[in-house]
């Protein structure tokens, strides 16, 4: 762990993978900024790689004053020994006080292997940060601008807001979708710092012998519309109603984690807390009862209509439109209306 | 060659089966309410090992920090066919977080020879992932994370492949590791019925009411080992509270509820009514 140190930095783990920016980067830009400002400190983020310093310019554009590049060949594919490592170190030089990643499957690796390492803490998977003060009730000591990590726990039933007074950095990781992209703005410019790497190929704990990124067949998060079915749908063939209901509003079909497990649709199209977290501007949800961990990921909708046939769905208490009824009948009839409105 | 697996398991309370009577009125979590049960993954993660174990030979013990009452999670582990458990229970293990905990383990794992250490991806009630990959590191061994299939074992080299989100991952490494596997990776196999009625009996020293037991329990294989903080010889600065760097600062319930709710019946008017609302609010078209 580093000391306390108001005056440090706020970092954001730039990811990226063949020299493509992951967007959880470009969306804590946005956030990052906005404690930076509030704590009078520089943003920075924090990349390593192998030749990727074309991203620096992509980095500035979204917010960061300073980029500390990490380049190595070592580093060209990401491994958590590796990586955590450098960060480690970089923690240890720069002693930043905030230090955010994005809650990636690889900030997910790499976060709590850097934690363990620094001896500090981390919170997973937030859904928000602030900045605020922290009394501690026995004594009455005011720990003042702390970072506040706000993340959901007990499968989504509460929302825990968690601090971290006096092993620094704060430390956490912020889910996919949930900080709005900020604008680039192309003429902002940062400072590069080029950070010397010392590794060898000990360091490297695991030999990647073959890897597949795809693209996501569907980008639930750019959708402005979502029409999303779960369990009630009742199979596959059926979710077809799903689909058109969403081809005809231009927007993508969703799912809930159980339509997904019952093989109605491919796992691209979860939404909910073990998958993608959603903000449309009008979210369908046919046949979902609406389990607190599915909520957990769409009820930041600004439009929500719930068909369902059970009057006690809880999917109900979230909606803006409830219609009881059969998603058989309803769905046709939405689409009639929509070809014929529209 | 056969291979020594230790499984970190965790009892949880069912959160996906949260009723009304689980929140107390101030936000806060009312745990009786709750059942308890073998994390999901975690099962994932013994069936995993058992796997090891069934084609390799070798080992399965299974660990876990917890009350006292966490020994059941030991027993339905010793049921499906882990052949050793350890309950790790302290009242200054209490309001660990994912470091405090991790440091514990590792205290824990060190004092076992072991090849590979196995643990799910997550437990429901915290959902962090954090636990494996920092008892990894207490450990200075590797972590393959979120494995979805183990490829090949061979004498100390193991392949597996991993989940990306958007993709997958082969990676091969040398033992010893720390796996966490996903809930993609096997189906758990369920209790066999014979060893149920063998470990049914099995029980930490704390569960005994007569300690003289102990032996006797002993020598039937069926004492399940209890460790405290001494035992494991930690470093009391890094347990518990003091441990602890994460503190709760406030908590609160979620209660989700729309602004203001329209039901519509499902008639083609009423329907076309919403559609029209909808497109003149600039939602749709």
């Amino acid at each position: 762990m580093i000391e306390v140190n108001t005056a440090g930095e706020v970092w954001v783990f730039a990811e990226q993978h063949a020299g493509t920016l992951e967007d959880t980067p470009i969306e804590l830009m946005s956030k990052g900024r906005e404690l930076a400002d509030i704590l009078k400190v520089p943003l920075a983020a924090v990349m390593l790689g192998d030749s990727c310093r074309d991203l620096v310019d992509l980095l500035a554009h979204y917010g960061a004053d300073k980029v500390y590049l990490a380049e190595h060949p070592l580093l060209e594919h990401y491994q958590a020994t590796s990586y955590a490592k450098v960060i480690n170190d970089l923690i240890h030089k720069h002693k930043p006080q905030i230090v955010l990643y994005g809650a990636t499957p690889c900030g997910r690796d790499l976060a709590p292997r850097v934690a363990s390492a620094v001896k500090a803490g981390l919170t997973a998977d937030c859904t928000d940060l602030q900045i605020g003060n922290h009394e501690v009730t026995k004594t009455g000591k005011v720990y003042e601008n702390l970072l506040f990590q706000i993340r959901p726990a007990f499968g989504g039933n509460i929302i825990a807001t968690i601090i971290n007074f006096d092993r620094w950095p704060q430390m956490a990781t912020v889910r996919e979708g949930v900080m709005p992209m900020p604008e680039p703005d192309t003429h902002r410019k940062a400072k590069v710092i080029k950070e010397k790497v010392t590794l060898s190929q000990e360091d490297l704990a695991l030999e990647i012998l073959r890897q597949q990124r795809q693209e996501r067949k569907v980008n639930l998060k750019a959708s402005r519309i979502i029409v999303a079915g779960g369990a009630g749908v009742g199979s596959r063939e059926n979710f077809k109603q799903i689909w058109d209901l969403a081809h005809c509003l231009g927007g993508a079909p969703g799912a809930t984690r159980a339509a997904v497990d019952l093989g109605f649709i491919d796992r691209d199209h979860q939404v909910g807390q073990t998958g993608t977290t959603v903000r449309p501007s009008l979210y369908i949800a046919a046949g979902i009862s609406g389990a607190i961990q599915h909520q957990a990921g769409m009820s930041e909708s600004q439009k929500i209509i719930a068909i369902n046939n059970d009057p006690d769905a809880p999917i109900f208490n979230i909606a803006h439109y409830k219609i009881l009824g059969d998603l058989n009948e309803v769905v046709p009839k939405m689409i009639k209306a929509i070809k014929e409105k529209v | 060659m056969s291979y020594k697996c230790v499984v970190l398991v965790k009892q949880v309370p069912d959160t996906k089966r949260i009723t009304g009577q689980a929140m107390n009125a101030d936000g806060t979590v009312n745990r009786a309410a709750l059942p308890a049960i073998f994390n999901p993954e975690d099962l994932n993660a013994l069936e995993l090992a058992l796997q090891i174990k069934d084609r390799f030979g070798g080992h399965v013990t299974v660990m876990t920090m917890g009350l006292p009452a966490a020994s059941e999670v030991l027993r339905q582990a010793l049921y499906r066919g882990a052949d050793e458990a350890i309950l790790i229970t302290d009242r200054r293990c209490a309001a660990s977080d994912t470091l405090a905990t991790s440091y514990i383990l590792n205290c824990a794992v060190r004092k076992l020879d072991y090849d590979i250490v196995l643990c799910g991806r997550q437990a429901i009630d915290g959902d962090t992932a954090q636990v494996g990959p920092q008892a990894a590191e207490k450990l200075g061994i590797a972590q393959i994370t979120y494995v979805e299939e183990l490829l090949d074992l061979k004498g100390d080299m193991i392949t597996a492949k991993r989940n990306i989100g958007n993709g997958w991952q082969e990676v091969r490494a040398k033992l010893p590791i720390l796996l966490t596997v996903i809930d993609e990776a096997n189906e758990p196999r369920v209790a066999s019925a014979k060893r149920m009625m063998k470990y049914k009996k099995a029980r930490t020293p704390a569960e005994l009411a007569d300690k003289s037991g102990t032996k006797i329990l002993e020598e039937k294989g069926l004492l399940i080992k209890q460790w405290d903080l001494d035992f494991l010889d930690a470093d009391l600065r890094w347990c518990g509270r003091d441990g602890s760097p994460t503190k709760v600062h406030r908590i609160q319930s979620v209660v989700l509820t729309a602004k203001e709710t329209k039901d519509v019946v499902p008639t083609q008017e009423a329907l076309n009514a919403m559609v029209h609302e909808l497109i003149v609010d600039h939602t749709i078209g």
